[in-house]
């Protein structure tokens, strides 16, 4: 566990055979798990709907890829209105006569967005402030940290509400808002773990060979960390997606681009809950769906990260 | 450092949190769109009445004195007058952080009676069939949104079954009673307030059964389980009266912080049933711009959420005395 110094050739070594070690034992974890395999699955399929929702055109190939979306989402009276699942349109239609089924593919992308940027952009940033905090101690510590505590006394929906509606409610605020509440349970946990390694020999024999700080902190004890930020990737996406649906289902979601939330928003305002099941369930069905999956392969990584999780099964 | 000076120590830091999240406050609604100061007239007034409400208010200060002046006025409850009610922001919020606390009281108190029994079971039935499915529940209920889970609910006793009111609080027309049994105990009321109350449980279940579930499973490693179990006992005594007790200690502290973080969810639960509570509120009021309510909302549920936590970590040290202060 302690030797790992990259300063040395030999320690270059070591180092990258424990890190092929660790992703084979992953590897392993993933491969005993259902849950985990259900999870990746569905991502993946999330994810290839995601891409291939509109046509692609690739200009120096000169060639188009058709759409997953049999109908342009926002073409108003593609059909009649608020028409039942039929062939034509296998979700049915909305109260202007869009197809459900066409939202739906293309609300993919909106989730998949607003999931991957905003879980990467919270966990980097809580990533450095935890590994900073915990790395320098005394007074950064110190102020980091009563800064985390500050988020952590502001209520996420309430909050994000207010901001969206001062600055606007366009997608990259929306991810902004999320982010900026985010980040804190990341830097709090990879906080902990820092000081548990900066104990370590490993740390302590780098510095007396002169690394420098920076070197110290993301060559020798990030790689260590960092299995822990995935996993809270992992959560941070889920909640995320969650964040953003709740938004959009008050009426704070982008107008210009339609997400899952706000597919359920629209039928809450147009008064067609009652009658238009095949128009409010599969979002929500959707909704559940990703973040289900995503949470499964979360706690799939909690395996891989915490043996001791895997004889609890 | 002993238990007092720790108490000390975050009491302070409480004060401090409390002072940033002020100052948040402050500066966010200053930086609502156009002039600063309409957030605080009222529409139809002359010119005159403007300048004269203008100075009524400080708002022709200096910004430093604006923000003493804002403190004050926060600490002494005064939040100025709703624009749409025309009634002083604090009568009308109070009601409805009652209706807000009577719905999430309910909801949270149901999750975790609830998640605590279920997760103990599922400890002690270790890699049994309802264990696996229990698991499976349980993070499908977390995976999804307040508002799905709600609509979905609206969907199947309201809309197919008829066995509920679809929203409000109350019936309308029905005896608004002075008393607070009146007020809250009547079955119309009751009837009202099942579905959203059962969402909300439905959406905080995860978090206690999967905590009870894994401390369980750490307390029935520990030896005294065994000797219970080889003294005789019956089984279901020893699950409730020796394992459940020592695993529910954690659960205290994870509930006081649920407490605050339902104050987030009230708003999409109280938006689809329609609960005249402070979520609901503040999101029509942001919608109208109507700011004072908007912001007297969030100032409430943020200083739920600060006490939430310091009750939270108090609770840590003084429950569980081998806790390091730190």
């Amino acid at each position: 566990m302690s030797t790992d110094t990259d300063t040395t050739p030999q320690g270059a070594v070591t180092g990258l055979e424990k890190r092929i070690e660790q992703l084979r034992d992953g590897l392993g974890v993933f491969k005993g798990d259902r849950l985990g395999q259900i999870g990746i699955a569905l991502v993946l399929v999330f994810v290839f709907v995601g891409v291939f929702a509109r046509p692609i055109t690739i200009e120096f190939l000169n060639v188009t890829i058709p759409g997953l979306a049999p109908h342009d989402p926002n073409a108003r009276a593609v059909g009649g209105r608020l028409e039942p699942p039929s062939l034509a349109h296998p979700l049915g239609t909305t109260q202007l006569g869009r197809d459900v089924l066409s939202q739906l593919i293309a609300g993919t992308r909106v989730t998949l967005l607003v999931g991957s940027l905003a879980a990467f952009m919270a966990v980097f940033i809580g990533t450095n402030v935890g590994l900073i905090s915990a790395y320098y101690g005394g007074w950064v510590d110190d102020v980091l940290m009563r800064i985390t505590d500050i988020v952590y006394a502001v209520p996420f929906l309430p909050f994000a509400i207010v901001l969206v509606a001062i600055v606007g409610s366009s997608i990259v605020n929306i991810i902004g808002a999320i982010v900026l509440i985010l980040w804190r349970s990341t830097a709090r946990v990879i906080r902990s773990q820092v000081l548990s390694h900066k104990q370590r020999p490993y740390v302590e024999s780098a510095e007396a060979i002169g690394a420098s700080d920076v070197r110290i902190m993301y060559k020798h004890i990030l790689p260590n960390v960092l299995p822990l930020a995935f996993l809270y990737a992992a959560f941070a996406v889920g909640y995320a997606v969650i964040a953003e649906a709740s938004l959009s289902f008050l009426g704070f979601g982008d107008p210009n681009m339609l997400s899952w939330g706000e597919m359920i928003f629209t039928v809450y305002t147009a008064d067609a809950i009652r009658q238009a099941w095949w128009w409010v369930f599969p979002p929500g069905i959707a909704i559940t769906l990703f973040v289900m999956s995503v949470f499964f392969i979360g706690r799939t990584l909690e395996k891989v990260i915490n043996p001791e999780l895997r004889h609890q099964e | 450092m002993g238990l007092r000076e720790f108490v000390v120590r975050r009491l302070v830091q409480l004060v401090f949190t409390f002072w940033a999240f002020f100052t948040l406050l402050f500066v966010l609604f200053r930086l609502v769109p156009g002039d600063p100061t309409s957030m605080f007239l009222l529409d139809g007034m002359t010119p005159e009445q403007r300048e004269q409400r203008i100075a009524e208010l400080g708002l022709d200060q200096p910004l430093h004195v604006q923000y003493v002046n804002y403190i004050e006025q926060l600490l002494t409850g005064d939040f100025g007058q709703s624009f749409i009610y025309r009634e002083p922001v604090i009568d009308i919020i109070v009601v409805r952080f009652m209706n807000t606390i009577v719905l999430m009281g309910t909801a949270l108190f149901f999750a975790y009676l609830i998640g605590v029994t279920f997760g103990a079971l599922m400890g002690w039935w270790r890699g049994s069939r309802f264990e696996r499915g229990g698991i499976i529940v349980t993070l499908v209920a977390r995976s999804s949104p307040e508002f799905w889970v709600g609509i979905v609910l609206l969907s199947v006793f309201v809309f197919w079954l008829g066995w509920f009111p679809s929203s409000g609080m109350r019936t309308t027309g029905g005896e608004l009673g002075g008393g607070f049994i009146q007020r809250y105990g009547s079955i119309d009321f009751l009837r009202h307030l099942f579905l959203p109350a059962l969402t909300g449980a439905i959406v905080y279940l995860a978090t206690p059964t999967l905590l009870m579930r894994s401390t369980m499973l750490d307390v029935l490693k520990a030896d005294f389980v065994e000797i219970k179990k080889a003294e005789g006992l019956p089984e279901m005594t020893v699950l409730y009266k020796h394992a459940a007790r020592n695993s529910v200690l954690p659960l205290v502290t994870v509930m006081a912080i649920a407490t605050g973080a339902a104050m987030g969810g009230s708003v999409v639960i109280e938006t689809v049933f329609n609960w005249p509570g402070m979520g609901r509120e503040m999101v029509r009021a942001v919608n109208t711009n109507d700011y004072p309510i908007a912001m007297a909302a969030f100032f409430l549920m943020g200083s739920v959420v600060i006490l939430m936590n310091f009750v939270a970590d108090l609770a840590y040290v003084y429950l569980d005395p081998r806790v390091e202060y730190e």
